[in-house]
């Protein structure tokens, strides 16, 4: 007996549309079957996972902030993802972006320089990410080679170089020997919302980005074009849109949004560089993207949910005792849902019964 | 031959009662759609039976029923008499069918024998390649064992297939669209082959479009039109214009030719165009002269894979030339351009893929309109797509070229392939080009949407186009062309006056062997 996926020649748009909220359904039950194994009330984990969060003013906040980085890095990867591009190194562009505006940070602190740094310190974090993701752009067109992999081990480059700027150059003189740099000037730190508690305004570039991205993928043609290198490489050939330009243009529009998450995250919430400045946010926002459908307004929703999956999961390990690891499975757990999700809304099963 | 079936190449005809295959009431729904319905018909030992009919008709979702690749919903198969289920293409070859597909499915790194022995488990590589060589001398199919497949030519690759059939002794072998790659001494040769696996016993099925070769090949025929059989009968009892009326449901008129003032402007010239290869699987470009003037239709003949898409992506633009004056269109120098340079020139350009080259499969029509015409002008404004305009736009090519679509702003993929060649050529002829190059505009197109198209060629050569067509079908050709020439390897022979060429000298040439070499 073997299993078959057999495509389904009109697979149904309703279907499509609830795919994400069905695996999302399918891996709550997973998530809470796993609980139970260990002993905990499922019950008793939803309500602490999904229900307190969403009750609560001050996690509400939390929850806004951790999904900021996620939406705009996930905004960034869908430009990549409709062309069929695979950027799997977010989170490394995201490091070299905060390095970048971090450094104007740094070289300003203490000068009593203007309202000036804020804004340049965005635009050096956009550049460095774009330069970043440039690369495994350029090798790829350049020498072929595959992208997932080279986009991959430069995360593993960002992570050690901002390791080393963290215990060397940068390092706190007056820091005990900690390994993190000064506190940033209030010139060099990103506002909070008035009324919003820490909500600092990173929370309108996520929707900036959002409702620009609406635009350039709906209604440009440089959003078309992306879809037709996606979906008839060929095709996008025979409109004369060449690939090495789609190629790079993607990466460095992702990269530079990854980037302006980072110097979000360093000079919003951090405030300080330290050896690890992201929670795998880079890695995270691929989930979101696709749980979005790589829709601006789907990864907005999708950014949100996943960011109250990860508050959820603080509240969990300090109240149900259950483990952060958990959460991080979960994550992978809702990934898996709704490719599995997808690939069932365009195939049916067929099982097929060997005869003797 | 190690083995002949006496009793029915005695009497091909009266075996009809014993019948080898039957298929009863078979119907298969897709959704809403009935791709076929209710059908029946039955196929005798040593009967060569041709399954005929528009793209659309249901005729490869009935041949794919029969192999087991997809399940009926409703309906019954006979085999030998007995009721059998067929759920897998190893259930079909157990039984006894055999199945050569229009698209090949070959290793092309890998050798012929190679090929063969993949799909032969249970015997080992060298009985492979000893019953190999016996089987492709047996029935006229030479073969060389040792060729890898990326040498051959399609004619070749094909006659792997069928070898690879018939190692498996199969009592009915189902072929489709075989003769779509071959020159016409090729087929000829294919028909003698068929004609002796009949006279052992064995039956044939044979799905074509064209209707002379299965005049010329079959003595029962059952036509498909909408899903349902609308005619069983003997092909040679009826002209081909009367079976391509009950194919497509209409009388078909042959094209009309205008008169027309044939311009002196060159519109398109190819000079000393040559073209390394990028790969193995791409063949170079030598040396290539072509002038294609204002209101004439040229035409260019060749066996499918001599150098027609790569000439086709020199010409368009998709592949720049090293140098500028290798292309010229309206009298500038293009070599360097990209495609839509040569656009805003007044090219227009259709490959020959239909989906995923010439259409996105997953795009709907008005989307599919952008694809050609976003470089000149009138659907960009400064970077905006003004998509309502490329609806009208599309809605306008399905109105004048009576496309036939599910719907107003339909997915390219659903509609059936004549349609979507209507459409992609219809697109280009809209704008009004100067220059059109199309690389087989009818290849696997019905009968009326070949009509169509044909017709739409020569009156847009009779307003002053240039139009420069890539076939392998040598019918159209003839019907169409006002000056001929024949790629070989790359090398594409002197334009010459359609009349002064005949089906054999273009042939010949089509196989490398130039008539002045020849003699």
């Amino acid at each position: 007996m073997r299993i078959e996926l057999v495509p389904r020649v009109e697979p149904k748009a309703w279907a499509r549309a609830l795919a994400p909220v069905a695996a999302l359904i399918v891996s709550f039950a997973i998530a809470g079957l796993v609980i139970w194994g260990m002993g905990r009330s499922p019950v008793a984990a939803f309500d602490v996972y999904i229900l307190q969060p969403l009750t609560d003013p001050w996690s509400l906040r939390e929850i806004a902030m951790k999904a900021t980085p996620l939406v705009i890095i996930a905004i960034g990867l869908s430009y990549c993802f409709r062309a069929n591009l695979w950027n799997i190194g977010a989170e490394g562009q995201f490091i070299v972006g905060a390095i970048f505006g971090s450094w104007l940070a740094l070289a300003t602190y203490g000068t009593d320089a203007g309202i000036w740094v804020l804004p340049f310190m965005m635009i050096l974090a956009m550049i460095g990410g774009a330069l970043y993701g440039a690369i495994p752009a350029f090798l790829r067109v350049r020498f072929g080679v595959n992208e997932i992999l080279t986009s991959l081990f430069l995360v593993y480059v960002a992570q050690l170089l901002l390791d080393y700027l963290v215990r060397g150059p940068w390092r706190d003189p007056m820091g005990f020997n900690f390994p993190q740099s000064v506190v940033f000037d209030t010139a060099a730190t990103l506002p909070a919302i008035a009324g919003m508690g820490r909500v600092h305004i990173g929370v309108i570039f996520a929707l900036i980005a959002v409702i620009v991205t609406l635009i350039v993928l709906g209604r440009t043609l440089f959003g078309y074009r992306l879809r037709v290198s996606g979906d008839a490489p060929r095709a996008a050939r025979f409109a004369g849109f060449s690939q090495a330009r789609t190629i790079i243009t993607v990466f460095c529009i992702s990269g530079g949004l990854a980037g302006l998450a980072g110097i979000i995250e360093v000079s919003g919430v951090l405030r300080q560089v330290q050896p690890s400045i992201s929670p795998g946010y880079g890695f995270t926002a691929i989930i979101v993207a696709f749980l979005g459908r790589l829709n601006p307004i789907g990864i907005l929703v999708a950014g949100f949910i996943m960011a109250l999956i990860l508050i959820g999961g603080e509240n969990a390990q300090i109240m149900l005792r259950l483990p952060l690891d958990l959460a991080l499975a979960f994550q992978g757990l809702v990934l898996l849902c709704v490719l599995s999700a997808d690939a069932l809304v365009s195939n049916r099963l067929r099982i097929v019964r060997a005869r003797a | 031959m190690s083995k002949t079936d006496l009793s029915a190449s005695s009497s091909p005809k009266s075996s009809s009662g014993e019948k080898l295959v039957a298929l009863k009431g078979i119907t298969k729904h897709y959704g809403n759609l009935v791709a076929n319905d209710a059908i029946d018909f039955a196929i005798a030992p040593g009967e060569v039976h041709a399954l005929l009919g528009e793209n659309g008709a249901g005729k490869s979702t009935l041949v794919k029923i029969l192999y087991g690749v997809i399940e009926p919903t409703d309906g019954e198969i006979f085999w030998e008499g007995k009721r059998v289920e067929i759920n897998s293409p190893v259930d079909a070859r157990n039984l006894g069918i055999g199945m050569v597909f229009q698209h090949f499915s070959l290793f092309d790194e890998m050798t012929v024998a190679e090929n063969v022995a993949v799909a032969l488990t249970d015997l080992s590589f060298n009985a492979v390649r000893k019953r190999l060589k016996q089987v492709s001398e047996g029935y006229g199919l030479p073969l060389d064992p040792d060729r890898r497949v990326w040498t051959l030519s399609a004619g070749e690759r094909q006659r792997i297939e069928i070898v690879r059939c018939l190692l498996q002794n199969p009592k009915l072998l189902v072929l489709d669209e075989p003769t779509s790659v071959l020159t016409p001494q090729e087929s000829e040769g294919l028909f003698e082959t068929l004609e002796k696996l009949a006279r052992e016993g064995r039956a044939i099925l044979y799905i074509s479009h064209k209707l002379e070769e299965v005049r010329r090949l079959c003595r029962d025929a059952t036509i498909l039109r909408g899903g349902k059989v609308v005619a069983s009968l003997d092909p040679r009892d009826n002209s081909a214009r009367e079976i391509a009326a009950l194919m497509v449901g209409q009388e078909v008129g042959d094209v009309a030719r205008l008169p027309k003032a044939r311009g002196h402007d060159e519109i398109l010239q190819v000079q000393s165009l040559s073209m390394p290869a990028r790969s193995i699987h791409e063949r170079p470009l030598r040396d290539v002269d072509i002038a294609v003037a204002a209101g004439e239709i040229v035409g260019l003949a060749g066996i499918a894979g001599n150098g027609q898409s790569e000439l086709f992506a020199a010409i368009s633009g998709e592949r720049p030339a090293d140098e500028p004056g290798a292309v010229v269109i309206d009298g500038i120098a293009v070599g360097l351009k990209g495609i839509d340079a040569r656009r805003k020139l007044g090219g227009a350009f259709v490959p020959e893929e239909r989906l995923g080259h010439a259409a996105v499969p997953g795009h709907g029509l008005g989307d599919n309109t952008v694809l050609s015409h976003h470089a000149i002008g009138g659907i960009v404004n400064s970077g905006f797509i003004a998509f309502e305009k490329a609806r009208r736009m599309a809605a306008k090519v399905v109105g004048d070229f009576d496309v036939r679509t599910p719907g107003a702003d339909a997915l390219a993929r659903k509609l059936s392939g004549g349609n979507l060649q209507k459409f992609v050529v219809g697109r280009e002829i809209v704008r009004g080009p100067k220059l059109l190059v199309v690389d087989q505009p009818t290849w696997g197109v019905d009968a009326g949407a070949a009509r169509v198209i044909r017709q739409a060629l020569i009156d847009l050569a009779a307003q002053g186009a240039a139009v420069l067509v890539i076939s392998q079908d040598l019918d159209e050709l003839f019907a169409i062309a006002d000056r001929m020439a024949v790629i070989h390897e790359g090398h594409v022979s002197r334009l010459r006056p359609t009349g002064e060429w005949t089906r054999e000298a273009v042939g010949l040439e089509m196989m490398g062997v130039a008539p002045q070499d020849a003699h």
